[in-house]
């Protein structure tokens, strides 16, 4: 079983440098902050200034202040929040599609031994194939329309879910199971107050992993298929000559993925509020 | 009675994969639709498809553009990982910016690179591999560099360790396990970026054939192209574990004890 701990890794991982994390959030530091917005600034600075001053072409990489002033232009653009929104809701949707499926599932096959052993070859032999393997087949059988792009999401998305949550039925302590049994609890019973809080913080790694492939999925087919959204509009902007635009969108799909981290580091603290790896270190 | 199990386990292994298989080829048996050619046409075509020709000119050079760029995160991630993770002002100076480019959708990269370098040329795509992959495992590098043991280190200083003895005896070991945790993330990205990397454009390679055989309707030929890069990556995870429990057979080790005890 020894293949099974790397996966398990960043639960262990997060399990032990929690309560780093922990004081961290709560006491933030400022000259953490100041020093953090300092190293950004100085990126910017230098950026500008290699730009300004010829050092590199400005037709490649176009000075900031140029990119932040197309970036203030896009932004009362109604095309732009429409692509964004378009961007935005094939990830939820998908996102949400390969969460269900692969908790619904992975509780499923978690529970029945036999199912989990027939199904690890399958399972091991899927999860690696990569997801842009099958961008012909959703091209044909879809085009550009967004249910390319959310086939592909669930796809790559889904693999992360239900691993997560086949290590975490599997981490039930046996003897709060044997307990349940004694007490003669429910299938039901059992299912809802012995395996899912057991479950739940795997579920939970298991989806921020999943949202952050889900928009890397998102945004690629968009940028090769030409589906509606951000992507597409990165790819066009790039074709026709609109440097500033490509990068200053650029900064928008990675200011939407730094969102998507925060916020599902805030759900899992949320969630996992009552769990030990989350408490305050007394 | 463990040459039962061991049938047991073979079963177990192969019955689902074999079922999902016949099943894949009874159902597509007669199959006139263009998407869903019979599977037994599938297999046909694929020596004719992946010839020699193809595997020197498309497949190889995909895979050695791959294990350059991932050779180049590899060195580099570490690298700068190691350094940001030891040094807490260093860190605090970057954590943002580097929080910004990790959350950066790795494919957006090809369209930059190529305002560079162009779309067809080796080092644009090299590049894209390398700077998508980077990322994980930087940021794992630093993660494990502050994850370690104080005592380790207290010990080390103890023992009047030099700087390269303590790196090399104490900071990278000790750091190895999520240095290969981010390793495994970077290697899925890295395999999706060789295919991205040349689909724009005018390109040779495995994701430019595989997409080129769908432009022009080649349909079994597409899916030969399917099946050959899945293969490829269940390949690839297949030799990153073996590599994995070579470099980690003490920590896998030291976990099991852990657990038993």
């Amino acid at each position: 079983m020894s293949t099974t701990i790397p996966v398990a890794g960043p639960a262990a991982a997060r399990a032990r440098s929690a309560p780093a994390r922990r004081t961290r959030a709560s006491r933030v530091s400022w000259t953490d902050v100041g020093l953090g917005t300092l190293g950004a600034l100085v990126v910017v600075g230098v950026e500008e200034l290699i730009t300004r001053t010829g050092i590199v072409d400005a037709s490649y990489l176009p000075p900031f202040t140029t990119i932040l002033g197309e970036l203030g232009h896009q932004l009362g653009q109604p095309e732009f929040w429409q692509s964004f929104g378009q961007t935005l809701s094939g990830w939820a949707i998908g996102l949400a599609i390969a969460t269900a499926l692969g908790v619904t599932v992975g509780v499923i096959i978690g529970s029945v031994p036999l199912l989990r052993e027939l199904t690890a070859s399958t399972i091991e032999f899927l999860r690696p194939i990569p997801s842009v393997a099958l961008i012909p087949l959703v091209v044909l059988l879809w085009g550009t329309r967004p249910a390319s792009s959310i086939f592909l999401v669930v796809y790559a998305a889904v693999w992360q879910v239900l691993v997560q949550v086949l290590y975490g039925v599997a981490d039930v302590d046996p003897v709060a199971r044997d307990t349940a049994r004694s007490y003669r609890f429910s299938r039901w019973r059992v299912a809802r107050s012995v395996v899912w809080p057991t479950a739940l913080p795997y579920v939970v790694t298991g989806f921020r992993l999943a949202a952050s492939v889900a928009l890397i999925l998102e945004i690629t087919s968009e940028l090769i298929i030409g589906v509606p959204g951000l992507g597409r509009d990165i790819g066009v902007a790039q074709s026709s000559g609109a440097v500033a635009k490509t990068y200053a969108l650029v900064i928008v799909v990675g200011l939407i993925g730094v969102a998507v981290n925060l916020a599902t580091r805030y759900v899992e603290r949320r969630v996992l509020s009552w769990h030990p790896s989350m408490r305050r270190a007394v | 009675m463990t040459a039962r199990l061991a049938l047991r386990k073979v079963v177990m292994t192969l019955a689902l994969p074999v079922v999902l298989v016949a099943a894949w080829w009874i159902a597509t048996a007669d199959s006139t639709s263009f998407f869903w050619p019979p599977l037994e046409d599938i297999v046909r075509t694929f020596p004719e498809t992946w010839t020699a020709d193809r595997w020197l000119h498309d497949v190889l050079p995909s895979l050695g553009r791959l294990g350059i760029g991932y050779a180049v995160a590899l060195v580099a991630g570490i690298a700068f990982g190691t350094a940001i993770g030891l040094s807490k002002t260093l860190r605090a100076l970057t954590e943002p910016t580097l929080e910004f480019f990790r959350a950066v959708p790795p494919p957006v990269l090809v369209p930059v690179i190529a305002l560079f370098t162009g779309y067809t040329s080796s080092l644009s795509k090299v590049g894209t591999i390398a700077l998508g992959c980077v990322w994980p495992i930087l940021l794992n590098a630093v993660d494990g560099v502050r994850g370690l043991e104080p005592v380790l280190l207290d010990t080390a200083q103890t023992y009047r360790l030099g700087r390269w003895r303590r790196l090399t005896y104490v900071i990278l070991p000790g750091a190895s396990p999520r240095i290969v945790a981010g390793a495994r993330q970077a290697l899925s990205i890295g395999v999706i970026l060789m295919v991205i990397s040349e689909l724009f454009g005018a390109n040779r390679g495995l994701g430019a054939t595989i997409v080129q055989f769908q432009r022009s309707f080649a349909v079994p030929q597409m899916w030969t192209g399917i099946i050959l890069l899945g293969l490829i990556g269940v390949a690839l995870s297949v030799l990153f574990r073996l590599i994995e429990n070579r470099v980690l057979a003490w920590y896998h080790g030291q976990r099991e004890i852990e657990r038993g005890a």
